[in-house]
């Protein structure tokens, strides 16, 4: 009897086990769910619209030789063609651009496993879909497409993101190029309320090495309510087969930042070493404060084509 | 932590965290523990600060690998948040978050969350987050000092 009712017991007790594991079971990672308000304190004046970046401004990117000439022969009016007119909004724009984030989990429907996370889409910004189950990245000689592809695994309750097969696109709201062979890893990292994206973007057609953007977000109760249609193609104006451009060598606004707040345009013109503490020094013997505006009134001072005398 | 800077990090004695700057060449001191300023209260440019390592879920939840720093600083003097004048009062609070990534190469990554409240001058936080790629050795250390306009 002692024997039966100790095997009942070691069984008991192992059945018991197994199930305690299938109800404690820890899910992985944190609760990313919500809408995140935009907090575009960092690079405001790149992310945020209406001013935008400078158009020659490519301070801080690891751009090479053909980044940078790509770049320098972009016109803006160009994101008012129809075929070019989405061309800014890659899954990179949730680190370039000013958009807030509404998040939420798609379940498997028996065991509440999580298949993926959603980041919805916000008037001209793609949906994103982050495949959490563990799915392949598609063929590199699948189509690319604008939503790009991505996955994400949860390392120490930070989802960190893999995205390939995007199209050529921007990343910098002033038409910095990113080729359709651009891939992005993030990290969406929860603290308390806030919410912060680490971007690692590498390019092997454009950049020398990998370029990174930070944005924070902050949990709001006020539900975002983004529009879930992707970018439209829209007739802005641009004569069929025009492609508003620059011819190399004669970009008007090369030499915008430096006669407006004397930055040297080796600053100006980007390069991985401009993103780095030391390139200050590099250049301190070239920057020229700008003279004490004293204008009256003073938004004759400084501002796109009104340039303070440098001394 | 936004300024052109390379940080310093390391363990000044077992309760406290060092972290130094060489642009402005500032130090600020970390405190775990039961750690309290001493009275009377004194005011400084990097304030009294008090750290922990948190959790992402919450409480004590979670993997001890997944927790981050997080930092507390009051007693901090008035200054600005950008040197084009925007300011932030004495009685500002200040909390950092700091996240340490292992990249794929093996290189280390920080990534600080800064949230400033400031009732009087800002409607709402500031949030700003900067990030530091730890490099091989020191050679790029270069104390500057303070400057307004450099």
């Amino acid at each position: 009897m002692w024997r039966t009712l100790s095997t009942v017991i070691v069984i008991a007790a192992a059945t018991g086990v197994l199930l305690r594991g299938q109800i404690l079971l820890d899910p992985e990672g944190v609760d990313l769910s919500g809408s995140w308000a935009a907090r575009n304190f960092t690079d405001a004046i790149g992310n945020m619209p209406g001013g935008g970046p400078r158009p020659v401004d490519y301070m801080g990117i690891p751009l090479n030789d053909i980044g940078r000439a790509w770049s320098l022969i972009h016109n803006e009016s160009q994101v008012s063609m129809p075929e070019r007119i989405c061309d800014y909004y890659a899954p990179t724009y949730i680190a370039i651009g000013p958009m807030g984030l509404r998040m939420w989990p798609e379940s498997e429907m028996l065991t509440g496993s999580t298949t993926a996370w959603m980041i919805g889409g916000w008037a001209d910004f793609v949906p994103i879909t982050i495949w959490m189950d563990g799915r392949p990245h598609p063929s590199k000689y699948a189509a690319h497409e604008k939503s790009g592809f991505t996955t994400g695994t949860w390392e120490d309750d930070v989802l960190v993101t893999s995205t390939t097969h995007m199209e050529a696109g921007a990343i910098r709201r002033n038409g910095v190029p990113s080729s359709d062979l651009a891939t992005m890893t993030a990290r969406f990292s929860r603290h308390d309320n806030i919410l912060t994206i680490t971007a690692r973007i590498d390019d092997p057609i454009y950049l020398t090495e990998p370029y990174y953007l930070t944005r924070s977000f902050a949990l709001t109760r006020a539900p975002l309510n983004p529009a879930t249609h992707p970018c439209t193609l829209a007739n802005e104006g641009v004569e069929a087969e025009r492609v508003p451009h620059y011819n190399p060598g004669q970009n008007p606004f090369v030499d915008e930042l430096t006669k407006l707040y004397g930055i040297p345009q080796e600053a100006v013109l980007g390069g991985a070493e401009t993103a780095l503490p030391e390139f200050r020094k590099k250049i301190k013997d070239k920057y020229v404060r700008p003279s004490k505006c004293v204008s009256v009134p003073v938004s004759t001072c400084g501002g796109p084509g009104t340039y303070p005398p440098i001394n | 932590m936004n300024l052109p800077t390379h940080l310093r990090i390391a363990w000044q004695d077992d309760n406290t965290l060092r972290v130094d700057t060489d642009y402005g060449t500032q130090t600020r001191l970390l405190h775990f523990g039961a750690w309290a300023p001493t009275e009377p209260r004194k005011r400084s440019w990097q304030g009294s600060s008090v750290a922990l390592w948190a959790s992402r879920r919450g409480g004590r939840g979670g993997p001890a690998s997944a927790r981050y720093l997080r930092i507390t600083t009051t007693d901090l003097l008035s200054g600005y948040l950008r040197k084009n004048g925007i300011p932030y009062g004495e009685n500002a609070s200040l909390v950092e978050y700091v996240d340490l990534f292992r990249e794929p190469d093996g290189g280390a990554l920080i990534v600080w969350t800064a949230v400033v409240e400031d009732a009087v001058n800002l409607e709402t936080p500031y949030i700003i987050s900067s990030q530091f790629k730890k490099q091989p050795d020191g050679s790029a250390w270069d104390p500057t000092p303070c400057s307004a306009g450099w």
